[in-house]
């Protein structure tokens, strides 16, 4: 049985579709990576999957570990095992990041997560998650904080988008980390280093899965910006947003 | 004195220890409505008070070039269940003097009560300022607090003052604070009030950024919930070359609470700036959808924003 199982899946937003009849399996321990031009709904793939406000399935159905998620709130799918690292991470006035990774569990040591995704800790534990934070610096402590979890289903948006290219590595690292503490992933990217260290990839076209396999032919498809299935035809993206993308 | 040891008592509800009032390495001051209850000087730091007239008329006085290693308390208070606080304050730091204030204002048993007070400070030229200033007025709402404070800081000095609401109820608060700032001089102004039931808050707080290069901020955090109502005026003018000016008004509203925000900017030299933001409203979505993720509910999530916000 998949870890997670999406049947059918449609959403659409103001009488846009934006996902259509998106089938996709994860098992578990499998890291997967989704592929796709932006505006072709990956993200909102995570939104719907995490159950974030406004994000409702308008069909199919959605499972983790055999259990329906649609009627479950985001925290309650979080308590069953689930979490996700946004592409642009939260800002916390007055939060330190230790209190931030404690978030999970107040008993949690914050040091080894941090070390782990390349952050000295002794020079950031008691920093605040504000602005005085670069973006980057956000991303890797929302990632210490995912492990920090040891979630069985992770989502992670884009995870090295903002990180410098000698950091990538450190990233991906991380990534293995998930899958060997026991978790699957969600690997949304567009980087094809990263997109390599996956199990599996497929590859999203308006809003529609095109295309499932090994990591580097998804990837080199996804490089030439062709839909196999259309083209580059018929396939575009459905939202104005995204329209183009493939053409 | 019964006075003394429950204003000592009431210190620990503001995380403060007790022990300030008996070390004799630290200068204090404590008054219980028109009574100084205790008064304690350290070399530099020069205290005087006396009642006149149903007020209390106290001056702090820090001497030129000393550095003070330790805070100066400064605690105000009712222990009873009722009564009249007035004070007038004259606070004088003089030229390249350091010193921090630990202000207390403890009303704990006051069902019903009015603490006023009137305070000059003169930050003279190089000296610094902090200035921690943390309420506790008690669980009935029953306070009306009017604090009203004139400040002028000098070329090259800097005035830093915190003020803290976070436990308990308000009742009415009414602050009135406006600060001249000469050449080179810096002023921020945080303020952080958690207000519920039916407290009422008026915040007014206005820098004036006279001197070249004068720098101002004025960073304001509230949190209203059940039937509160805040209204925060954040004013910075700006009138001299160079001088830099921001506002920065955030409140979050739960249940009924109402919050209103009121920045106004004033600049009359053209390489002078001043900016401003506000927000009012519920949570950030982004910050509560991270933490549901973590796996707080709502409640817990919301509360964990909250408390960060006026840390």
């Amino acid at each position: 049985m998949a870890l997670v199982d999406i049947q059918h899946l449609t959403f659409e937003i103001g009488g846009h579709p934006i996902l259509q009849d998106l089938s996709l399996s994860i098992a578990e321990r499998e890291i997967h990576a989704l592929l796709g031009a932006n505006g072709s709904g990956k993200s909102t793939l995570a939104y719907l999957l995490m159950g974030c406000e406004g994000y409702t399935t308008h069909g199919g159905t959605i499972t983790f570990k055999g259990i329906d998620l649609t009627p479950l709130p985001m925290f309650a799918r979080a308590r069953l095992g689930m979490t996700m690292a946004w592409q642009e991470p939260a800002r916390f006035e007055g939060l330190t990041v230790s209190q931030y990774i404690n978030v999970a569990g107040p008993d949690i040591d914050p040091v080894p997560y941090l070390a782990q995704v390349g952050l000295a800790p002794d020079g950031y534990r008691h920093r605040m998650m504000d602005a005085s934070l670069s973006g980057g610096e956000r991303k890797r402590i929302e990632l210490a904080s995912v492990l920090a979890m040891h979630p069985q289903f992770a989502i992670l948006d884009e995870p090295t988008a903002g990180i410098d290219m000698l950091s990538i590595q450190d990233i991906t690292r991380v990534i293995q980390s998930l899958r060997d503490n026991g978790a699957a992933v969600l690997l949304i990217t567009h980087q094809e280093p990263v997109a390599l260290r996956a199990d599996h990839a497929s590859q999203l076209c308006g809003g529609r899965i095109i295309a499932s396999g090994a990591p580097r032919e998804i990837a080199e498809q996804y490089k030439k910006g062709r839909c196999v299935r259309c083209d580059g035809a018929t396939c575009l993206p459905l939202t104005p947003a995204g329209a183009g993308a493939y053409a | 004195m019964r006075e003394l040891k429950v204003l000592t008592e009431s210190l620990g509800l503001l995380g403060q220890d007790p022990a300030v009032f008996t070390d004799r390495h630290i200068a204090h001051m404590a008054a219980d409505g028109h009574h100084v209850v205790s008064l304690h000087e350290i070399p530099g730091v020069t205290l005087e008070a006396k009642e006149e007239g149903g007020t209390i008329i106290s001056t702090v006085h820090i001497g030129k070039e000393r550095h003070i290693a330790l805070p100066v308390h400064l605690c105000m208070g009712i222990t009873a269940q009722s009564g009249i606080q007035r004070i007038q304050t004259r606070l004088v730091v003089e030229e390249r003097a350091t010193v921090s204030f630990l202000a207390h204002c403890l009303f704990p048993h006051v069902e019903s009560g009015e603490h006023r007070m009137d305070a000059t400070i003169d930050i003279k030229e190089g000296a610094f300022v902090r200035y921690q200033e943390s309420h506790f007025q008690g669980t009935s709402g029953g306070m009306v607090v009017v604090p009203k404070a004139i400040v002028s800081v000098a070329p090259g000095a800097r005035y830093l003052s915190e003020f803290s609401l976070v436990k308990g109820l308000v009742g009415q608060l009414q602050i009135d604070y406006v600060v001249q700032v000469a050449a080179g001089g810096v002023a921020e102004l945080t303020s952080k009030i958690f207000g519920r039931g039916h407290d009422r808050i008026h915040l007014k707080e206005a820098i004036v950024l006279n001197g070249e290069s004068a720098r101002g901020f004025i960073k304001t955090r509230v949190a209203l919930e059940q039937d509160a109502y805040g209204e925060m005026t954040g004013i910075i003018e700006a009138h001299a070359k160079g001088a830099r000016g921001h506002v920065d008004c955030r409140e979050i509203l739960k249940d009924r609470g109402v919050g209103r925000a009121i920045p106004i900017v004033e600049v009359t030299h053209p390489e002078a700036k001043v900016t401003h933001e506000a927000a009012i409203g519920t949570v950030d979505k982004k910050e509560l959808e991270t933490l549901m993720a973590h796996g707080l509910d709502p409640d817990q999530a919301t509360e964990l924003i909250v408390s960060g916000m006026l840390q």
